[in-house]
């Protein structure tokens, strides 16, 4: 239970339902401001050059990436790794909060599963595009066929890869989607124009707010809640294990699933806070939002920065315990000292080192401080998934064999692409989509008259606590 | 802008707008192309306009669609020829000689066309071995880019007729004049060529047959005329030799014979069968050579100290035969006097060789194997091979003659001097002095361009003719297609100017019946004796022994002498070799051959600079740095085990304009050639060396040349191999609480002999031909995507500067328990029940995770459309490249892995054979094409559940071993221990 008494409101201030409503909905009320108009123009931009490097991705081959017959998988699937580990905390976020029946999920579970619906969708491009025929991509599915049947291969990794995904976008979606419907019936209700109120009409789904439906609709958050905990912790140990079942060194190594796991929460995490210091600051929500928000976001990327690092040893530590002469090399030689070093150094430095700032309240008050940390983050998991992917690829076991890999423009050009898609979709879940659950902020309305009323009963003053 | 006329004055005035849409109403003169010039959005459809479109609609729609699109006819036969059917190969026996290397091959045919050459197991010359180049030759015959199709004169098209009778008049009027006719032609070993060739001197009396070798030998063939009155190149014996030093002498890549040199110089290195006997193999040379990477110990020298080693060696030699030695304050540079001793103590079993085309030299080789008594035991100077006969001043003197203006007709058959003579530019000069030229040649070269008339000749896969590559060998060659063009063979070009009227096929047949048929008496008809011979492809008729040319210590003294005052210098040197792929540059627009990783270098599609890394260091060169040698830019490449300070450039390379896979590869080498004393000089002093700014960058396919203290290439010395056998045994880990997968039936398995593989290349280049392998071209190699099947890794160890070095050959290990198998989410990778890791190319959907997953790195990737590709497809593109592909392998599509099948159709068809027949596989009768074109026998596939068969044998050997067995990925391919002989003497 959130204890407000030691924790601070959720909600600042005392608001009305109505200036609840009011508040959320006011951007979608609202012409999109000239800022908005600006990046969504730059993410169009950059959708296009995704665009040009899939035309030639399709059309010519995967031969215009970088990619050889040693290392086989470069920035697509580094990118892949990367998108589905963003787009783990929104679930995460939702639904173990849910579970925990932690309160201050309430004003940022929404955006943070819309994240993980566009990282998803980001993600979900590049095992498609890596294929050398796509256009044979429904081999993957397992059909009944006439070809004997022909089935697939039920113990690679990259065919539960494929359910894991699909199964954890169809759920994200749903439980997204789902959550909105009574905030949908709240646009509706308030609409002025005849479009708006058909429009969200038909994706309210004719929502009453009835007790019956309140009911219902609280069950099946349960319901749809629990089937996503599960995919939140299948779908990135199935992608490790894409790695963990191989035989190269570096990626054999049992510590993965987990690893990835918190790794995926860790970078989602931070995404959540780049973006919630983004809805902050430029729609003011600091109501909503609290310092007390950002700063549990902050605690938790602490703890999980120390999970991440203790897990960088562990890997480490193993490969020398085991004393493989190819893990150690891939490990000491390849990532600490070799060739690949400043990866591995800048994975150290961005995910283990500069997260533990976070132990000062000053930075975990300052929301600059706070942008920067958790962007650095992600450009520290994005290293991660490259010492991972590359390294252990480009020298494995024969040296005859060894090579070295740099990405092309058109590989380059498609992670800029997912990041436009990515980008695109924010900017039009800020303008569309309110972007706090309405419903839920007002079950959490009281907490800020609870809040002073108790520390009014334990003579504590506020200036104190906060 | 044209003129308006105007018709009245309201015209005039009103202006045509007006008038026009006056017209518009009475649109009967209105043709459709002004409809559509009209700009139809200002106008408003009347009812007639619609059915105006409508009608046009439908009508070009109506002609569009009936239109036949092509169509490709196959047609059955309707009377099929006696020796085709389809879906079935036919082979037939000919012979393959470009001028430099022999062997005697099988032609697989399928459907009349020729797509791949297989060694003759029959001939004893090649033993059932081949080189890259000769696996490759099948590809030129389809040469898209680079063969002329019918004769020309001045680059303009002529008939065969007209150039007879234009080029038989100036013969005849050559003749009359008494002026000189130049034959120029590589080296001919065919007997009925050189029979031809002499009743044309008859016929034209003037003529002049010069042969000509772009890389000679000359001054080997003058020495033993020397010491043996002959001006001949011995058969030598390398089986015979228990001690072989070979200076500066590539024999197992480029030297004379090196297909036969291989075969004889493993057969005593195998150590099959309880063997413990082994030869030693010592290399004095200065660039790093096939042969040298092979050879147990290494010893480098300059060239210019080459002399003052065979000085030393040669008294140290005498010394111990008690006889006098000569220019005894002469110090060899590397310590001889172990060699010497080991020499010495194997006489009768010893061999020397050396490669320099230096007759002093040459003399002293001859005098130090006649000291060690080689003559008649490693060296059979009675049985003389007909390889590099040319003589060195022949051309020079024809081109003196050429520039007096006494040679009034100039013939070059198959010879590019313009691009291969050192000085192209003067004979190009002297050639405009000759009243005519004609070149017959099958391939465009520099040559051809220069001359009056281009005669277009067959490729030797649609040509009759015989060979003697050695004397007393002979073999026959027949046409495996009908020529392609319209095209001649060069002794059909000489009988119709001699005006005989007899076919080449006659005139070969009489000479052998005349000939040859009376030396055996196997064969009582001609008839017999003929078709069998030419199914055979080879006649080697028993000879008595021939007495042995008395050997003459003449000249020695003074070539010692001589040899003696060469001065080591401490300048920079240069030596200018042949690739074992490229070879002199013949065959420089086959593709395969110029993505044939060099055996020592691993880079493809170039030349450069080999610099020993000391050198390299002193002066901040890297590999890939453009550096000047006299002037020439070339890029350079750091090569261990090159001398101090001695360079070396690959000849064969820089040609201009002769088709897409040779135009402009690599820079020419042959100006650096010099002349001294009559012979052509491959090293060069008083070179300046400097470094450009520039980079280049070079296709490697291996760039990390150390094993990493890892147990890839297992290796041992003789004495451990003999005292403690069991000692290099590889320690096993192989332990699974899976139950393993057992194999009925057959079980395939490969063993590699490290000990006999020599790095060649044969095996990339057979593969390639067998399995439709596609050639992706620099840039994609540079990307390291090549698609060989079968690498050949080469490491070194040790000294950077004097490295050891093992050769290794790698291709899918089939692994019993393959981690590509089970990572494939589509199952396109399976296990046959026969232990073959297959794959399904219409399944795979190109994750790449089977590549990734392999540890020996052997999974190719199609990165692009190769096949049928103008871009990549250097062969495979065209019709013509497309005939060559063989029908019984798929070619890939785009995106989709491929690799090593070990031969699978082979098997398949071998089985079929077998079942047909209504017995058992023999062991040995599937052959992966690799271990067919093996020189050195060092593939050897079986089935494993045959307990007999040879791979079940040596599996149980000591030797035996899986590479990164501890990975349990269980391979079907093994690789047998490398054992160098260290020269320690070993008590059993």
């Amino acid at each position: 239970m959130y204890k407000e008494a030691i924790r601070g409101p959720l909600i600042l201030g005392d608001k009305s339902f109505r200036q609840i409503s009011a508040d959320i909905i006011q951007p979608i009320d609202k012409r999109p401001p000239l800022w908005w108009k600006a990046a969504f123009g730059l993410s169009l931009a950059m959708l296009a050059m995704g665009a040009w490097a899939i035309y030639r991705t399709i059309f010519f081959g995967i031969g215009t990436w970088g990619v050889n017959n040693t290392v086989g998988w470069g920035w697509a699937i580094i990118n892949f790794v990367w998108w589905i580990g963003i787009g783990h905390a929104g679930t995460a976020f939702s639904i173990f909060l849910l579970v925990l029946r932690q309160k201050w999920r309430t004003s940022i579970n929404r955006a943070a599963e819309a994240m993980t619906v566009f990282a998803v969708m980001a993600a979900a491009l590049f095992p498609a595009l890596h294929m050398g025929r796509i256009w044979n991509f429904f081999f993957i599915f397992p059909y009944p066929n006439t070809r004997g049947p022909l089935w697939v291969n039920f113990n690679s990794p990259l065919f539960w890869d494929f359910v894991a995904i699909t199964a954890y976008l169809l759920i994200s979606v749903s439980f997204w989607y789902y959550g909105m419907v009574p905030d949908f019936a709240t646009i509706r209700d308030r609409a002025k124009s005849k479009i708006k109120k058909a429009v969200y009409g038909v994706l309210a789904f004719g929502w009453t707010g009835s007790t019956k439906e309140w009911l219902r609709y609280e069950n099946l958050s349960y319901v749809l809640g629990g089937i996503a905990a599960v995919l939140v912790v299948s779908v990135h140990s199935i992608v490790a294990t894409d790695f963990a079942v191989s035989v190269i060194p570096g990626w054999h190594t049992t510590i993965f699933p987990p690893y990835f796991v918190v790794g995926a929460i860790f970078s989602g995490f931070a995404m959540v806070m780049t973006l919630m210091v983004i809805i902050r600051k430029i729609y003011k929500f600091q109501e909503y939002i609290t310092d007390n928000h950002m700063d549990a976001i902050a605690r938790i990327l602490i703890f999980i920065s120390l999970i991440m690092a203790s897990s960088y040893l562990t890997e480490i530590l193993i490969a020398w315990y085991s004393g493989n002469e190819y893990e150690l090399f891939t490990f000491f030689h390849n990532r600490i000292t070799g060739e690949y070093k400043f990866m591995f150094w800048a994975m150290i430095t961005c995910n283990a080192i500069i997260p533990q700032l976070f132990w000062s309240k000053k930075i975990r008050r300052n929301l600059w401080a706070m942008f920067t940390i958790s962007v650095i983050i992600n450009i520290g998991m994005w290293y991660e998934r490259f010492n991972i992917v590359v390294t252990s690829l480009a020298n494995d076991y024969l040296p005859s064999s060894w090579t070295n890999y740099s990405p092309t423009l058109e590989e380059i050009g498609i992670f800029v692409g997912t990041i436009g898609l990515f980008i695109a979709g924010i900017l039009l879940f800020f303008k569309y989509i309110p972007m706090m659950a309405i419903n839920e902020l007002k079950s959490v309305r009281d907490s800020g008259s609870k809040f002073r009323k108790k520390i009014e009963q334990m003579k504590i003053k506020e200036e104190d606590l906060i | 802008m044209s003129h308006k006329y105007w018709t009245s004055i309201e015209e005039k005035n009103n202006g045509v707008e007006n008038l026009d849409k006056f017209q518009d109403e009475i649109p009967h003169n209105t043709s459709v192309q002004q409809l559509i010039q009209d700009d139809l959005s200002n106008k408003t459809t009347s009812r007639r306009n619609f059915l105006k479109w409508c009608g046009f609609t439908f009508a070009s729609t109506a002609i569009t669609t009936s239109c036949e699109s092509p169509v490709k006819k196959a047609i059955p036969y309707l009377n099929k020829p006696e020796e085709v059917t389809p879906g079935k190969a036919s082979f037939y026996a000919t012979s393959f000689f470009d001028g430099e290397e022999y062997a005697s091959v099988l032609v697989k045919t399928r459907e009349g066309r020729p797509i791949k050459i297989e060694p003759n197991d029959l001939s004893t010359v090649t033993k059932g071995g081949s080189s890259a180049r000769i696996q490759a030759s099948v590809l030129s015959l389809y040469d898209r880019d680079n063969r002329y199709h019918h004769p020309l004169k001045e680059g303009k098209k002529i008939s065969w007729e007209k150039m007879d009778e234009e080029v038989k008049q100036t013969l005849k009027n050559a003749s009359s004049d008494g002026k000189e006719i130049a034959l120029v032609t590589p080296n001919i070993i065919s007997p009925s060529t050189r029979k031809l060739l002499s009743e044309f001197n008859e016929k034209y009396p003037t003529v002049n047959w010069i042969q000509y070798d772009p890389v000679s030998v000359s001054a080997m063939l003058d020495a033993n005329k020397t010491s043996f009155g002959k001006r001949i190149i011995p058969s030598y014996h390398f089986d015979n030799a228990r001690v072989i030093a070979g200076i500066n002498a590539d024999f197992l890549g480029t030297w004379l014979l090196p297909v036969d040199y291989t075969d004889q110089y493993i057969r005593n290195r195998k150590l099959e069968e309880g063997e413990t006997n082994m030869s030693r193999h010592i290399q004095i040379e200065s660039m790093m050579t096939l042969t040298g990477t092979n050879a147990d110990q290494r010893m480098r020298i300059k060239p210019s100290e080459e002399g003052a080693v065979l000085v030393a060696l040669y008294n140290e030699l005498a010394m111990k035969a008690g006889q006098t030695s000569m220019q005894q304050n002469v110090q060899s540079p590397v310590d001889i006097t172990q060699l010497a001793d080991e020499l010495y103590s194997n006489r009768k079993q010893a061999l020397v060789v050396c490669g320099t085309n230096d007759y002093h030299h040459q003399l002293i080789v001859n005098a130090i194997n006649q000291m060690l008594g080689s003559y008649g035991k490693t060296i059979d100077i009675n049985t003389p091979i007909n390889i590099r006969q040319a003589e060195d001043k022949s051309m020079p003197e024809l081109m003196k003659r050429m520039g007096k203006g006494e040679v009034s007709a100039t013939v070059f058959y198959d010879v590019d001097p313009l691009y291969d003579y050192p000085d192209a530019d003067k004979l190009k000069e002297a050639l405009k002095n000759t009243d005519v030229s004609v070149t017959l040649t099958t391939q465009a070269n520099d040559t051809s361009k220069e001359t009056l008339y281009v005669g277009a000749v067959n490729h030797y896969l649609e040509s009759w003719g015989d060979a003697e590559p050695v004397k007393g060998k002979y073999s026959l060659a027949q046409p495996a297609i009908r020529r392609l063009y319209d095209t001649r063979q060069l002794e059909e070009v000489l009988l119709s100017w001699m005006e005989e009227d007899i076919t080449f096929y006659d005139y070969l047949k009489n000479h052998w019946e005349n000939t040859y048929f009376p030396e055996q008496n196997e064969y009582s008809s001609f008839r017999d004796f003929w078709s069998h011979t030419l199914q055979d492809g080879v006649f080697e008729p028993k000879y008595e022994n021939r007495p042995r040319p008395s050997y003459s210590e003449k000249g020695l003294a003074s070539s010692i002498q001589k040899a003696a005052k060469e001065q080591p210098s401490e300048e920079l040197e240069l030596i200018l070799y042949e690739k074992v792929g490229i070879g002199n540059g013949k065959h420089a627009n086959n593709p395969w051959l110029q993505e044939l990783p060099d055996p020592v270098t691993k880079a493809t599609w170039d030349n450069y600079v080999c610099l020993p890394p000391a050198y390299a260091k002193k002066h901040g060169i890297e590999t890939e740095d453009v550096v000047e040698v006299n002037g020439v830019k070339i890029p350079a490449l750091v090569q261990p085990g090159m001398a101090d300070n001695v360079m070396a450039i690959a000849v064969g390379y820089g040609k201009h304009n002769t088709g897409k896979a040779a135009s402009d590869v690599g820079v020419n080498a042959y100006p650096f050639i010099n002349y001294n004393g009559g012979y052509k000089q491959y090293t060069r002093k008083g070179l300046t060396l400097s470094k450009t700014e520039e980079k280049y960058t070079l296709a490697l396919t291996q760039s990390h040349h150390r094993m990493e203290g890892r147990e890839i290439v297992r290796e041992t010395n003789l004495e451990t191999f003999v005292k403690d056998p069991e000692s290099i045994k590889q320690k096993k880990h192989d332990t699974t609480l899976y139950k393993e997968r057992e194999f009925e039936g057959h079980h395939w398995a490969l063993v590699v002999d490290l000990n006999a593989c020599t790095g060649c290349g044969a095996c990339a280049i057979a593969c390639q031909s067998e399995n439709n392998v596609p050639v992706v071209g620099k840039e994609e190699v540079v990307k390291k995507r090549i698609m060989h099947w079968i690498r050949i890794d080469r490491y070194y160890k040790e000294d950077e500067n004097s490295p050891e070095v093992v050769h290794q050959p790698v291709m899918c290990q089939h692994c019993d328990n393959a981690p590509c198998e089970n990572v494939c989410p589509v199952a396109a990778t399976t296990h046959s029940n026969e232990g073959l890791n297959q794959m399904s190319y219409n399944r795979c959907i190109g994750t790449k995770y089977c590549i990734n997953n392999c540890p020996y790195k052997v999974r190719r990737f199609n990165w692009y459309k190769y096949a049928g590709n103008d871009k990549y497809g250097f062969n495979s593109a065209g019709e013509q490249g497309q005939m060559e592909l063989n029908p019984d392998v798929t070619v890939r599509s785009r995106g989709v892995v491929e690799k090593c099948s070990f031969c699978v159709q082979r098997i398949q068809e071998k089985k079929e054979q077998a079942k047909l027949e209504n017995r058992q596989l023999e062991d040995g009768e599937v052959t992966p094409a690799c271990a067919q074109a093996c020189p050195a026998n060092a593939l050897i596939f079986g089935d494993l559940n045959d307990p007999n068969s040879r791979v079940s044998q040596l599996l149980k050997s000591n030797r035996n071993y899986h590479l990164l067995e501890e990975l349990h990925t269980k391979p079907s391919v093994s690789y047998m221990t490398k054992v160098r002989n260290m020269g320690a003497k070993i008590e059993a």
